[in-house]
């Protein structure tokens, strides 16, 4: 498969903040980061670990410290917002309240000198685009929140940038517009094929939205991956916790093939875990396993792993069994629920944990 | 469920207000009421009519005078409102820094010297002045009224910049804007109603002032409030009703006719 071109390259991109008089703030340390044309690409990572930094960097309303930031072929580090063909769309929505929503369409296209037809053309197709076409001599304190965000992204997307970056910009809908609008985003971006950028710090919404994930923590970029890869794949232990949740267990390293290991785990139980990307660990290691992709059983005679039941939590689509293993450790074992009675397991008994082929993770140090 | 607090529910608080309305009005409507008084008094009433209109209007010094205010004023309104503006931007676009506290302390000393040192000093300096290069126009007055409603023009413009978004700014320039049309399309449309505040403010101020005015002016430069204060002196007839009753009107008619452009733009 031909790689696709990179729409944005950051390369050792760090940015220092100045603290006044105390120390200084390292908002992005050293991050380098390829985001490939037309994918829908997220940042995701807890508040105050840099996104919105990074963002700034590329739509340039802050200068990069030390590194270089691409766009296509162009060294874009320090040129000014204007001369970038990157759009924004701000969490504030920003919309010029002393326009309509048709002049804060047209903003963009107006500021770039083009003819007024063709301003008027654009404008008009945005507005099918976000289903507004009713709305659009109205003034933008006149609509409203869910119609305000449709507006910012089509004034956004109406110069057809290159790159279009987006900072949690559903996190002030309720949770039915959100849905809405999860939808709403990735339907443009596969429409408009323009490379998306988008911010968040809620996991459910990176993992269903988007083509790659970077997860980001104090500044840094600890693993970029499809949905899925950061999901069963998470290398190191933050990633494993931040997205979902995650079954902590230590081990040593009996053996290691390809990208597999046998994991001899304190209880003496083996298991086979995946290994990270281009890791040979050898010794102690820590080993994950998500809730789901373990199964309780009431006989511990042949389980994998053997411990007590502590307690059930039903949820609805599923129930939680908590679980305290033989040498101490809590895990959790989820089961999707089906209407069958029976099978009950009762708090307080032995019960075992059995683990499928490659169930578990081995995370990085 | 308890009534919420509500000052119009403590004792006394008609009381207090009524007798404020009384004290701010009563003696403007008394004023007003003996401008259109027959006789030559302005204690005794003797019937309506509109002589003293007449008699304002035919003094020629008055018209004078009134002319001179209104040639001063939005001069030196316009002045002022141009520089408060260019300092309400530079104040309000930075991150604090040591030193800014000083600046608004800078920009608003003729709020905090007391009006009569200033007039003083302007006295001599511009005496000095007037000596060296010969002039002796209204330009002093328009200059000395430009620097003195700078604060009041300054203050609601920066109140406006201060509750005005940056990241409107950013978008703006996100979107291909350069800096001069940022300002032009985005900055300047969202703190207009404040310059427009801030241009009644510095008008109406300009228009009123006594202090300094009569410091600085020359000799036959009144302006309506300095030839009013000398007629004070003299003989009180209604005349002087009159004329406050028009300056009156024409105040209420300024700042009505701001807040109603003020009011169209927000
Ligand atoms: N202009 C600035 N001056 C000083 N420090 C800043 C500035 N902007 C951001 N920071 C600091 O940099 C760090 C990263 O901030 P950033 O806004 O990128 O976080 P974030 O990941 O977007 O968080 P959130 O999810 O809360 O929006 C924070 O510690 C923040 O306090
Ligand atoms: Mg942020």
């Amino acid at each position: 498969m031909p790689s696709p071109a990179a729409a944005i390259d950051a390369r050792g991109v760090s940015k220092v903040f100045r603290g006044d008089g105390s120390a200084d703030l390292k908002a992005l340390d050293d991050v380098s980061v390829t985001i490939r044309e037309n994918e829908f690409f997220t940042l995701l990572g807890p508040s105050g670990c840099g996104k919105t930094t990074l963002l700034r960097l590329i739509a340039g309303f802050e200068f990069p410290t030390e590194g270089t930031i691409r766009l296509y072929d162009q060294d874009i580090a320090l040129l000014p917002p204007y001369l970038r063909p990157v759009n924004t769309v701000f969490q504030s929505y920003a919309l010029f309240p002393h326009m309509t929503v048709g002049q804060n369409i047209g903003f963009g296209l107006e500021m770039q000198d083009k003819p007024k037809r063709e301003v008027a053309a654009r404008v008009d197709e945005m507005l099918r685009l976000v289903r507004m076409e009713d709305l659009k001599d109205r003034l933008t304190s006149q609509i409203s929140g869910g119609q305000q965000q449709r507006v910012a992204l089509a004034r956004a997307l109406a110069p057809a940038p290159k790159v279009l970056l987006l900072d949690e910009p559903l996190s002030a809908l309720d949770l039915k517009l959100r849905k809405e609008m999860q939808i709403e985003l990735k339907r443009l971006q596969t429409e408009t094929g323009i490379t998306f950028v988008f911010v968040t710090h809620d996991q459910e919404e990176a993992l269903t939205m988007s083509d790659r994930i970077a997860v980001m923590s104090k500044g840094r970029i600890l693993q970029v991956g499809t949905p899925r890869d950061i999901y069963d794949h998470p290398e190191q232990r933050f990633v494993a916790d931040f997205i979902g949740e995650a079954n902590l267990m230590t081990g040593e390293i009996a053996a290691t093939t390809a990208d597999v290991a046998q994991v001899r785990l304190v209880s003496g139980a083996a298991i086979s875990a995946t290994l990270p990307a281009e890791a040979r660990p050898t010794g102690k290691v820590t080993v994950m396993v998500r809730p789901e992709h373990a199964e309780i059983v009431a006989s511990t005679a042949s389980a994998t792993l053997t411990g007590t039941l502590e307690s059930t939590v039903y949820f609805g689509t599923d129930t939680h069994f908590n679980v305290r293993l033989a040498d101490g450790t809590a895990f959790v074992v989820r089961r999707q629920n089906d209407r069958k009675e029976g099978r009950q397991l009762d708090p307080g008994t032995p019960v075992g944990v059995l683990l499928a082929e490659r169930a578990a993770q081995v995370l990085r140090d | 469920m308890a009534r919420q607090f509500s000052v119009r529910h403590q004792r006394g608080f008609t009381t207090i207000a009524l007798i404020c309305f009384f004290l701010l009005y009563l003696p403007i409507a008394t004023l007003v009421v003996y401008a259109f008084n027959a006789g030559s008094t302005v204690g005794t009433w003797e019937g309506f009519s509109l002589r003293w209109f007449e008699a304002a209007w035919e003094n020629t010094r008055i018209i004078d005078a009134t002319l001179r205010s209104l040639t001063i004023a939005p001069i030196a309104a316009l002045i002022a409102t141009a520089a408060a503006t260019m300092a309400a931007l530079a104040t309000t676009r930075t991150a604090p820094y040591p030193g800014l506290t000083f600046k608004y302390a800078f920009i608003n000393q003729p709020l905090m010297v007391p009006e009569i040192v200033t007039a003083v000093a302007l006295l001599v300096v511009f005496s000095q002045v007037k000596v060296w290069t010969g002039y002796s126009g209204l330009g002093y007055l328009i200059m000395a009224h430009a620097a003195f409603c700078i604060p009041f023009a300054y203050l609601p413009i920066r109140a406006r910049l201060e509750t005005m978004d940056l990241t409107l700014e950013r978008a703006a320039a996100d979107l291909y804007a350069r800096p001069w049309r940022v300002f032009r399309r985005v900055t300047l449309p969202l703190m207009w109603p404040g310059i427009l505040a801030g241009f009644m403010l510095a008008f109406v101020v300009s228009l009123d002032d006594v202090v300094i005015t009569e410091f600085v002016k020359s000799a036959g430069q009144d302006t309506l409030p300095t030839y009013m204060l000398g007629q004070l002196r003299r003989a009180v007839t209604p005349e002087m009703n009159a004329i406050s009753t028009v300056f009156l009107a024409l105040s209420v008619a300024v700042v009505s006719l701001f807040f109603f452009l003020s009011r169209k733009k927000t």
